[in-house]
């Protein structure tokens, strides 16, 4: 509040260093050295192409490439086409039940991706239990889950939420009496929809299908457990990592590099093609959702119920396979609580690594995404605006690719954190902060600037009235932007499996392994320990911020 | 003894676009002064230049003798109330009337005494444990005004307040607004844009333009008496007549106005004859008259009022002229198409020159420092 000529030093001045120097550790200095890296080469040369020729002319690394890419466009696609029916129906027809839809389509958005690959093995797979069936009692012997198919299947109902999160958000915004602008100039059913409404949230359905992209592209997990062979570039590069030949972190890097563009590619195209498409639209009459009757009416309740029940299944089935009993990688007879018991044995040590680095992350996320916020919102200047650009960066890099780089750079002194608790914090903190502040700036937009100047004219300075009065005020965003922080953070594997050692493995890395060695009944415990941790920070959400919607 | 504001040669840009310049005023103590002027003149900027919320790019503020340039908001010690009222959303009535006091050293009682005792002043004690989200909007302006005057400041700034308002409320708090300030007798700086608030509320009124003040004075000299076109055009409506200086009578000037009729004012500068001056007549100031003392016009459009009729008079050069008469005062209602004569109130009229748009009376000035 405090005005001089010149460069104002203040609290947030000093708020903004602090965040230049976390985000250029941690982030920037990280992001440059992998672009170093990827030009230097294992026989000393500095600057040389050496890494792209090396990729671009095997065809082992360039059909990894088209993989990533093309399995990821196929699930982008899908994608597009499940969801948006599925956000039109809800928000234009009476499903009954519809409350417990959403949760369950949240839910399933919200649970970690591998989970899904290794619920489908558990039922499809060589050994699944489905496949069985179909054997031994139809003498039928079905197509392998494994490949292409499978990862497009475990993507698409991972990932169609997203679609139907982002539209029903937007057709909730389309106002009714343009719809009924439309009927009075004569256009009906599948008209109107593709003449008005659908170009309306055209530009959303992008945004969507550009998060399920970078989702889909950055994703190690499943492809790596159900895709068998079909190498995506995730995985392509996590291999290269481990193995023992040396030059590897700079082909490493090389890769993460390529898939890095391809990412900021795909960003960048959607920010530029919805920049140039926005609309703006009053908000009169918010659309109600109408009883259709007879055929249509059946046709959509089947639509709707089919698409929750099968992204719904793998959850249900990894919490039924968590009680049945097992013995090593032999599943027993009967139902118990043996998983259970053998778990907090085993593996109690991954248990209290996963709450106690997500606490210690969301301390940090709460504290610095709170202060960041408010740089970003109410302190327009050349800092804040670099605050922005860093806060999409969580959104390009892929998990692999960033726990890859926080390996390479904090290995040594004076920052030999690698091995550590605190790199694994650093990567969370790093990667989830997104949601706190852009969840807690969201609020702030919301709040008039004059609510700080009403106090400072009381007598209070800066710092005061950021903490009696502005940081009130964000509490509500900071909550749920910290609630989406915890569950991503808790459902963390890609970058983890970077950086864990063997005491600082988390849940998602043990359940990894147990699935990886065939301990599924252990892998089913730890899972569905996991998911009634996921579903009870949902009710925490739903109950805090009273909304029944998640802004991603 | 209430704090007198000086304002000196103060500058403020914003990248190459000058929103004030070279502003001077005095406002005295206890007196409410309200800055008036339509939007982008500069009026809210220089209220958040007193309060700190702009910087002075040149020039200086004082309170007193007390330049205040320097010294940052929270230590300014004035009160302020918002267009937005910015109320804090998480606190009671209670509480954000009490915020202020809460960090001046007060003892518990004394700081309950004194929010109590002005929550009965703006009547609101029936509110106290209320939020602000269950409040209606005069009455988030009655917690507004009491949570900036509580604190007794210095100075009281206020930003339209009002302008949120619904026209009744609007009126009911501006009367509130007034008593109260008169009350504690604290100097007070308004800022509006709305001529008849502005006039009704003040003890003197500076009109702004361009970043710049047209005229300082009492509500009736800037109305009855305008320094320039603008602040008679801006400050009610005036009728635009040319006329032509034909000479002196004794003392006054013989005008002759482009519809034919010829006046004499007195109290006018001195003026060449045939010079080519512009004659300002306020609708209320026309007088129905007969052929040989009017000027003949034809009734264009007929509004009847209530209180007043309103009519639009077309004397053959230039636009229909605008006429008000008081209902009670009216011997009869003439319908459109009707021929009328009028004169004007040659006291009431203001005569200004045809390049600088300036006045011509004898004693008018601008009172710009």
């Amino acid at each position: 509040m405090y005005y001089k000529k010149g460069i104002r030093f203040d609290l947030w001045t000093f708020v903004g260093l602090i965040s230049v120097l976390f985000f250029g550790i941690f982030l920037v200095i990280p992001v440059a050295r992998m672009i170093i890296y990827a030009f230097h080469t294992a026989d000393g040369a500095v600057f040389a192409i050496d890494n792209f020729i090396k990729f671009f002319s095997r065809a082992y690394y360039t059909n990894a490439l088209k993989n990533s890419v093309w399995i990821v466009l196929c699930s982008t696609v899908l994608v597009i086409i499940i969801g948006v029916p599925l956000a039109y129906i809800t928000t234009n027809f009476k499903i009954h039940g519809k409350k417990l839809v959403d949760i369950l389509i949240i839910i399933s958005m919200l649970s970690p991706p591998f989970l899904g690959a290794y619920s489908w093995i558990l039922m499809l797979g060589r050994n699944g239990d489905i496949t069985a069936f179909f054997k031994n009692y139809l003498g039928i012997t079905l197509p392998g889950i494994y490949g292409p198919g499978g990862i497009l299947l475990v993507f698409v109902l991972k990932l169609y939420p997203y679609i139907y999160m982002y539209t029903k958000g937007a057709l909730k915004k389309v106002d009714a009496s343009l719809g009924e602008a439309a009927e009075s100039l004569g256009y009906h059913g599948i008209r109107k929809l593709l003449g008005v409404s659908l170009p309306l949230v055209l530009p959303t359905i992008l945004a969507g299908g550009t998060i399920v992209f970078l989702r889909a592209f950055a994703d190690y997990g499943t492809p790596r457990l159900i895709g068998e062979g079909y190498a995506t570039l995730p995985v392509l590069i996590y291999q290269e990592w481990v193995s023992e030949t040396g030059d590897n972190a700079y082909f490493a890097s090389a890769v993460a590099l390529i898939m890095m563009l391809v990412a900021a590619a795909v960003f960048l195209l959607q920010k530029w093609i919805t920049g140039r498409k926005n609309f703006t639209m009053n908000m009169l009459n918010p659309p109600k959702p109408k009883e259709l009757k007879g055929i249509g009416n059946v046709f959509a309740h089947a639509y709707v119920y089919l698409v929750v029940f099968l992204s719904t299944l793998p959850q249900l089935y990894i919490i039924l396979v968590s009680f049945r009993n097992a013995k090593g990688v032999v599943w027993t007879e009967g139902y118990g609580i043996g998983n259970y018991i053998n778990v907090f044995k085993k593996s109690m040590n991954s248990i209290i690594n996963t709450y106690s680095y997500a606490i210690a992350a969301l301390v940090v996320i709460v504290i610095l995404g709170t202060l960041f916020a408010y740089l970003t919102v109410r302190r327009r200047n050349l800092l804040s605006r670099v605050m922005d650009i860093f806060i999409m960066f969580p959104y390009v890099i892929p998990g692999t690719i960033f726990g890859l780089i926080l390996l390479m750079s904090f290995n040594k002194k004076p920052l030999a954190i690698s091995g550590t608790a605190v790199i694994i914090i650093v990567s969370y903190v790093i990667r989830r902060m997104p949601y706190t502040i852009r969840s807690s700036a969201a609020i702030l937009r919301q709040i008039s600037p004059s609510i700080d100047e009403a106090s400072a004219s009381l007598g209070y300075g800066p710092l005061q009235t950021f903490f009696r009065v502005t940081m009130h005020v964000m509490i509500p965003g900071v909550i749920s932007g910290a609630i989406l922080s915890w569950i991503t953070i808790i459902n963390e594997l890609s970058s983890t499996l970077m950086l864990y050692t063997g005491r600082t493995q988390t849940m998602t890395v043990t359940i990894f392994q147990e699935i990886s060695r065939g301990g599924y009944g252990n892998a089913a415990a730890l899972s569905t320990i996991l998911t009634v941790t996921i579903v009870l920070s949902m009710v925490l959400f739903f109950r805090l911020t009273k909304s029944e919607d998640i802004d991603l | 003894m209430a704090v007198s504001i000086h304002v000196k040669n103060v500058m403020k840009k914003y990248d190459d676009n000058i929103v004030i310049r070279n502003l001077s005023v005095d406002i005295e103590g206890g007196e409410l002064f309200t800055l008036l002027g339509p939007s982008g003149c500069g009026k809210t900027t220089l209220l958040r230049m007193i309060a700190g919320f702009n910087t002075i790019d040149e020039g200086t503020i004082a309170f007193d003798d007390k330049i205040i340039n320097n010294i940052p908001v929270h230590k300014r010690n004035f009160g302020m109330v918002f267009q937005n009222y910015a109320i804090f959303p998480h606190m009671t009535v209670y509480r954000n009337i009490e915020y202020g006091l809460k960090n001046k050293g007060l003892s518990k009682e004394e700081i309950k005494k004194r929010v109590e005792e002005i929550m009965d002043v703006v009547q609101i004690t029936p509110y106290r444990d209320r939020y602000p989200d269950k409040l209606t909007g005069g009455q988030q302006q009655r917690v507004a005004l009491a949570r900036a005057i509580v604190v007794r400041p210095q100075v009281l700034l206020m930003d339209e307040p009002l302008s949120n308002l619904d026209a009744k409320l609007r009126i009911e708090m501006r009367e509130v607004i007034r008593q109260i300030q008169k009350k504690i007798g604290i100097t007070t700086v308004y800022v509006t844009h709305d001529q008849e608030e502005a006039l009704a509320i003040s003890d003197r009124i500076a009109v702004m333009n361009h970043g710049e003040i047209q005229q300082v004075d009492v509500p009736e000299r800037i109305y009855l008496r305008p320094y320039n076109t603008f602040v008679a055009d801006f400050i009610g409506q005036s009728n635009h007549f040319t006329g032509t200086v034909m000479g002196k009578n004794r003392n006054a000037a013989v005008i002759r106005l482009q519809t034919g009729l010829t006046i004499e004012v007195e109290n006018v500068k001195p003026l060449p004859k045939d010079e080519e001056i512009l004659v300002y007549v306020r609708p209320e100031e026309f007088i129905f008259t007969d052929e040989e003392h009017g000027m003949k016009g034809t009734v264009v459009v007929k509004r009847f009022l209530g209180k007043y009729i309103n009519y639009f008079i077309d004397f053959g050069a230039g636009d229909p002229v605008e006429v008000i008469t008081d209902t009670s005062r009216a011997e009869r209602i003439y319908e459109p198409g009707e021929t009328v004569f009028l004169t004007v109130n040659v006291n009431r009229i203001n005569l200004f020159s045809k390049d600088a748009k300036i006045t011509l009376i004898e004693g008018v000035t601008s009172n710009v420092l």
